[in-house]
């Protein structure tokens, strides 16, 4: 009995300074991340090639849209309100060195739609929607539901994916819509209300400082974020294996590798409409 | 009618089915007996293609299911029901919604006449006035005849049933077995029973056939198969641990200990 934590100590220990099994757990790890993006690219395309052979599930789809968009609204609202205020009052601490404290409307406009209404509300959903949805499915999953469903002559794509990737392309526009609003009221409020701006001259400002680009700019990353949402959830779902655990696990696995796409697809976007347009 | 054609199938190193070959006649019943987590709930998966094999084919009719187009296999499962060993209910659903899903995913029938066809069905299992009911309301043993319900509701020529008596009394298997019995006479459904249950095997069988290391080891009726030779066989039916087949490691403790395994404190 002694001898046996000194044991496993040992064989930690040649594992972490053994070379070959850093190259191993290296090459695993890159062997997982290739096959699981390859795995949500191949959901995506059969989901779309679905939805082009058989009409889409309005019962299904309208519930979806209930649960990832309207349930989403009061995390949503906080959520941009107090970034629209907070953005509001860093940026007039650093403007008023400058006295250039008008321009905080400016700022907070820009900042909102094309950056942080469309990443915040995607981060949000990401962690209720894609969380709820991974659970969800990976449960069907392990307790032999999906199997059920292919043995009912039933598409579980058509069936399960489809709906909730509609509803979360065309709820993350809205949402982000509606998170750019309330996260430029925010800002005004904080504006109008403790730094002596008057409503018509930030809404002239933040009215005169936007244009198209910055629209499409928010709101095309809203709705790539909307499918990277609904692919990951539903993939990681459906290869949850075991039982509660591989279901906890999925869930994890598909918050944390939808906020990693978020991001990085995020600076794609950015860089794409930095560069070319 | 179903012909298994030397299916292979193994789940990383583990070979699961070596080679594995039957052929079931139309409306026979062919039991698939074997040890727990020996593939027989694979090999059922396989004639449902919920599975794809490494090797081989499995026919059924002449045609081959894993060269079906989308749509032909889904004319296909139409024509197949399969009871899960967990009964695999949708736990959204009521028992209703369960049991119709089928008829209102494929028929075009009117509302009425779905009723008619899922209280009929529920009555065939012994269950009456629980459709409005969500699955987690149910026993363990109710959830297993409203899935043999879903499985028979839209009256498949082919059931497969993966053990369809376990977790029930003895009266409601009775019941259970009596009901395949009377499916085959009637409608002529050829059934496929993966199961532990030997009382089960012997009630409803034509032949047995016995899966063991991924292969079959032996096949024929159940007179037969009471009188066989065969050691590995005459091991499983007497339910002895004496053997060829090993038991568990966990099973080996207690026989070798006489007492429960303990974890350390």
């Amino acid at each position: 009995m002694e001898n046996k934590p000194r044991k496993t100590s040992l064989a930690t220990l040649r594992k972490w300074i053994s070379v070959q099994d850093w190259f191993a757990m290296i090459g695993s790890y890159c062997m997982d991340f290739f096959s699981d993006m390859g795995g949500i690219g191949i959901m995506f395309w059969r989901t779309n090639l679905s939805l082009l052979r058989v009409p889409i599930r309005m019962k299904e789809t309208m519930e979806q849209m209930y649960k990832i968009g309207v349930a989403s609204l009061p995390l949503v609202s906080l959520t941009s309100l107090f970034t629209g205020m907070v953005l509001a009052l860093q940026s007039a601490y650093q403007l008023q060195i400058f006295s250039a404290i008008q321009f905080t409307s400016d700022l907070v406009t820009l900042s909102i739609i094309r950056e942080l209404g469309p990443v915040l509300t995607a981060m949000v959903v990401a962690g209720r929607v894609g969380a709820s949805i991974a659970a969800e499915l990976g449960t069907m999953k392990v307790t032999e539901q999906i199997d059920a469903l292919k043995s009912l002559a039933t598409d579980p794509i058509h069936y399960l994916v489809a709906p909730r990737y509609v509803a979360s392309f065309f709820m993350l526009f809205l949402l982000t819509i509606y998170a750019d609003v309330i996260g430029v009221l925010g800002g005004y409020a904080v504006a109008i209300f403790k730094l002596g701006m008057s409503p018509h001259q930030f809404m002239r400002r933040a009215i005169d400082i936007l244009v198209m680009k910055d629209l499409v700019t928010g709101l095309m990353k809203a709705f790539a974020f909307g499918i990277v949402i609904a692919m990951v959830g539903c993939f990681y779902g459906f290869n949850a294996e075991g039982g509660a655990e591989g279901v906890g696990l999925a869930t994890t696995r598909a918050v944390v590798v939808s906020m990693i796409m978020i991001i990085v697809l995020d600076c794609f976007f950015t860089g794409l409409f930095y560069f070319l347009f | 009618m179903i012909d298994i054609s030397n299916i292979s199938k193994s789940f990383g190193s583990k070979q699961v089915l070596i080679q594995t070959s039957l052929k079931v006649a139309k409306g026979e019943t062919l039991v698939i007996i074997g040890r727990s987590g020996c593939g027989k709930s694979v090999l059922l998966k396989h004639v449902m293609r919920l599975l794809t094999p490494d090797q081989g084919k499995i026919f059924v009719d002449q045609l081959d299911i894993f060269a079906m187009e989308p749509q032909q296999l889904n004319q296909y499962r139409m024509q197949v029901g399969m009871l899960f060993q967990n009964s695999a209910l949708f736990d959204s659903m009521t028992v209703y919604e369960n049991v119709s899903f089928s008829l209102h995913e494929h028929y075009k029938l009117p509302e009425a006449e779905i009723q008619k066809r899922v209280v009929e069905k529920l009555k065939l299992v012994g269950l009456s006035g629980i459709e409005n009911l969500m699955p987690s309301e149910l026993s363990g043993g109710m959830k297993k005849r409203v899935a043999l319900a879903r499985a028979i509701c839209t009256d498949p020529k082919i059931v497969l049933y993966d053990e369809p008596t376990t977790g029930l009394d003895p009266i409601m298997s009775d019941a259970i077995n009596e009901l395949i019995i009377r499916m085959q006479d009637r409608l002529g459904i050829t059934s496929i029973v993966v199961t532990h249950d030997m009382n089960s095997a012997y009630k409803v069988a034509n032949r047995i056939a016995m899966l063991y290391e991924g292969r079959i080891v032996y096949i024929g009726t159940p007179e037969e198969i009471r009188k066989t030779d065969n050691a590995v066989v005459r091991q499983f039916i007497s339910g002895s641990s004496k053997g060829p087949i090993a038991p568990d490691v966990s099973y080996q403790y207690l026989i070798d200990n006489h007492s429960h395994p303990r974890s350390d404190e």
